[in-house]
């Protein structure tokens, strides 16, 4: 589904993805873990078709069309979603319709009807009753004074209305209490299936235990220095990441 | 040379205005007539290098020979015209002023109800002591040569008055309708508002026009005076096309524990100017100025808000917004003025503008005068396209830049919208600027 190959990205002349390659097929779910500010969000960013980065080298494809040649909204509507780690408020426009707007550009793409306004409000309130937020953020401006963990639920709620083949979730689960991070874990494995593929960016184990990938990838200066299955995951939470950078610096 | 030129543009009016000083009318008229004539005889035009209009370039209206309407017009027009300019499917009160001068017969509700009294300063007999004791003194032509000669003229206008503890569930609507047949005239509206005390009203203001290409100019003047605990909600639609000069100077003065609310939406005209003069006189006074204004190409809107704070605890907020495009201009004054002994004040502005185009430019100022010690006063201003960052949100779910641009900038304008409480205007705003930055 996604075949990422030598990938080397800059922003602003500083390179920070320094060869990145990765396979994913249908239905896996790849977990990527890393220090800070080893390019996990930049990874993520430049898959979703973020300008501000630059890509040098490398290739990126995706159901088989060259990624790098579209910008972002065809991204999208070819099936490419993004959990922004950081998403940003919108003034004046509603969840309902941003996420309308957004759901009805991707079905015209695919030669479907646009959803009206009703169609629309019902399978929204399903969406959110799948991932427990109070209808009233239906109506409240997008993201806005929405707290740490609303904003991340409101995330998953726009992955769950739009459906992509491939969603990317950056550090989706940081700053979720525990009640939230059960609902979104359900949200996602609910949306598991045999077409649809995940990249979770996390910190934490603890969020593997709900969401069990099918591989563990170490990003470390923007390149994946080691995978492994979710054991991988366990064996990081305890040792850190020192014993990474050692065995780095022996080979 | 300048002196010159300046009397040389004042004297076409000076026919015109000696015309009208010889028309009988309440005492009360003819004292601001008086005293207006006397000051637009004084005073300079507005130039550049007076420090409230040194981004405002008035030199176009000024050099236009504009015919004064000094008499009703032959006009024509049937509520049908109309329609899209009042609200006939709500039960409000509409003066509706064609040309400057009331239309009976286009307007509807003006016998009022019980505790609001409303008529045209043209039919008036000058015998209401609250008019009376209101009308011209809140500004008597003080302000600039403009509102000088719309003192001079005050030919027509609403007067409204609301008793004491009234609390009229209608809307009173003033709409100033400008027509042109071919050549450019101009109306100098006088209104005069006055809410007694604990009287609440809602007023809205409309200017628009049947040719909005055409070039006109409005010079109004309004007066309001809000009594102890009296609340005005007011709401101001500047809609008269990208062929008028729009002047317009509203003084209110507000006594203790009285409330103002204004919305001023300007949709862009040549020159566009909306001052507000807020005087909060009494203890406890709170007023919120909000305003939003997109312009397009060729256009310049100035907005200019001064509030004294005279009183202490007393609130005022300024919040505008504005959204420009292509090269056209906005100028944001907010003056805070706050006197002594005026204790604990607290007074906020913002002014936001997001810029479309990079041939659009703002100049935004705040300025504060403040002699007393327990004041909080904050003040800020954001000026910029619509964020990248923001646009590439839209952008991952699915929509196209031109989309996510589009729908950013409504956003931004809507949220001034959204906040109306005038259910069938916020309606009507919020779709013309959906239809106006939607993107095809
Ligand atoms: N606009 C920018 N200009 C300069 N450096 C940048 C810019 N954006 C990101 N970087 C740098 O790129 C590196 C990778 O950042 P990135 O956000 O991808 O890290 P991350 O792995 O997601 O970190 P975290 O775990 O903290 O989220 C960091 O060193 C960051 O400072
Ligand atoms: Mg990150």
């Amino acid at each position: 589904m996604l075949s990422v190959k030598n990938l080397h990205a800059k922003v602003e002349g500083n390179p920070i993805l320094r060869g990145i390659s990765l396979e994913v097929k249908p239905g896996e779910v790849h977990a990527i873990m890393g220090p800070n500010g080893s390019g996990k969000s930049t990874f993520a960013q430049v898959l979703a078709g973020n300008e501000a980065y630059d890509v040098t080298e490398g290739s990126v494809t995706f159901l088989g069309e060259d990624l790098l040649e579209l910008p972002a909204e065809e991204r999208a509507r070819l099936g490419v979603f993004l959990a922004f780690q950081y998403p940003v408020e919108i003034a004046g426009i509603s969840n309902a319709y941003f996420l309308q707007a957004g759901l009805n550009e991707i079905r015209k793409s695919h030669g479907l009807e646009e959803l009206d306004s009703m169609d629309f409000r019902e399978l929204l309130r399903e969406k959110m009753e799948m991932v427990a937020i109070d209808p009233k953020f239906a109506d409240r401006p997008v993201n806005q004074g929405f707290s740490g963990g609303e904003k991340k639920r409101n995330e998953i709620l726009q992955m769950a209305v739009l459906e992509p083949r491939l969603a990317i979730l950056d550090e989706t689960d940081s700053g979720l209490d525990i009640d939230a991070l059960r609902v979104v874990s359900e949200g996602v494995n609910k949306l598991r299936g045999p077409d649809r593929s995940f990249i979770i960016v996390t910190h934490y184990q603890r969020l593997l235990n709900y969401i069990v990938p099918d591989y563990v990838h170490v990003l470390f200066q923007g390149a994946i220095v080691k995978s492994g299955d979710k054991d991988l995951a366990l064996e990081l939470e305890e040792k850190g990441y020192d014993w990474v950078r050692e065995e780095l610096a022996t080979a | 040379m300048a002196e010159v030129t300046n009397s040389a543009e004042k004297t076409r009016y000076l026919s015109e205005l000696a015309e009208v000083s010889e028309r009988s009318a309440p005492d009360a008229v003819r004292a601001v007539r008086a005293e207006g004539l006397r000051l637009f005889g004084e005073l300079e035009y507005p130039h550049r290098r007076m420090e409230a209009w040194r981004f405002t370039n008035v030199n176009p209206i000024v050099r236009t020979p504009f015919a004064t309407v000094t008499n009703p017009a032959q006009h024509g027009l049937e509520r049908p015209d109309l329609a899209r300019f009042t609200y006939p499917d709500q039960d409000w009160i509409e003066l509706v002023f064609v040309d400057g001068f009331l239309a009976p017969e286009l307007s509807r509700g003006l016998e009022g109800e019980p505790g609001v009294r409303v008529l045209n300063l043209a039919s008036w007999t000058g015998d209401d002591p609250a008019w009376v004791d209101h009308f011209g003194r809140r500004l008597n032509g003080s302000s600039s040569a403009f509102t000088a000669l719309n003192a001079a003229f005050s030919l027509d206008g609403a007067m409204v008055h609301v008793a004491r503890d009234a609390a009229p569930p209608r809307p009173i609507h003033l709409v100033y309708v400008t027509t042109t047949q071919g050549k450019a005239s101009a109306v100098h509206p006088r209104n005069l508002v006055v809410l007694e005390e604990n009287a609440r009203a809602t007023l809205v203001e409309t200017y628009v026009a049947t040719d909005p290409s055409e070039v006109r100019w409005t010079n109004a003047v309004t007066e309001a005076v809000l009594g102890e605990g009296a609340d005005l909600y007011r709401v101001k639609v500047l809609d008269d096309g990208p062929g008028s000069f729009h002047l317009a100077t509203t003084a209110v003065s507000q006594g203790r524990s009285s409330r103002f609310r204004s919305f001023v939406f300007a949709f862009g005209g040549r020159i566009d100017r909306d001052e507000l003069c807020v005087d909060l006189d009494g203890e406890g006074a709170e007023c919120a100025l909000n305003g939003l204004h997109l312009t397009d190409d060729g256009q310049l809107m100035d907005n200019a808000a001064t509030i004294a704070h005279k009183a202490p605890r007393c609130k005022s907020w300024i919040g505008y917004k504005g959204v420009l495009d292509g090269k056209s201009n906005s100028v944001f004054m907010g003056r805070i003025d706050v006197h002594r002994g005026a204790q604990q004040t607290d007074s906020r502005q913002l002014n936001q503008t997001l810029l479309l185009s990079d041939k659009a430019t703002v100049n935004t100022r705040p300025q504060l005068e403040i002699y007393a010690d327990d004041v909080k006063c904050t003040h800020g201003a954001t000026v910029g396209p619509p964020p990248e960052e923001e646009i590439f949100y839209f952008r991952t779910r699915g929509m196209s830049e031109a989309m996510g641009r589009g729908l950013l900038t409504y956003g931004f304008a809507d949220e001034v919208v959204s906040e109306l409480e005038i259910a069938p205007i916020r309606e009507r705003l919020d779709r013309h600027v959906f239809e106006k930055y939607r993107p095809e």
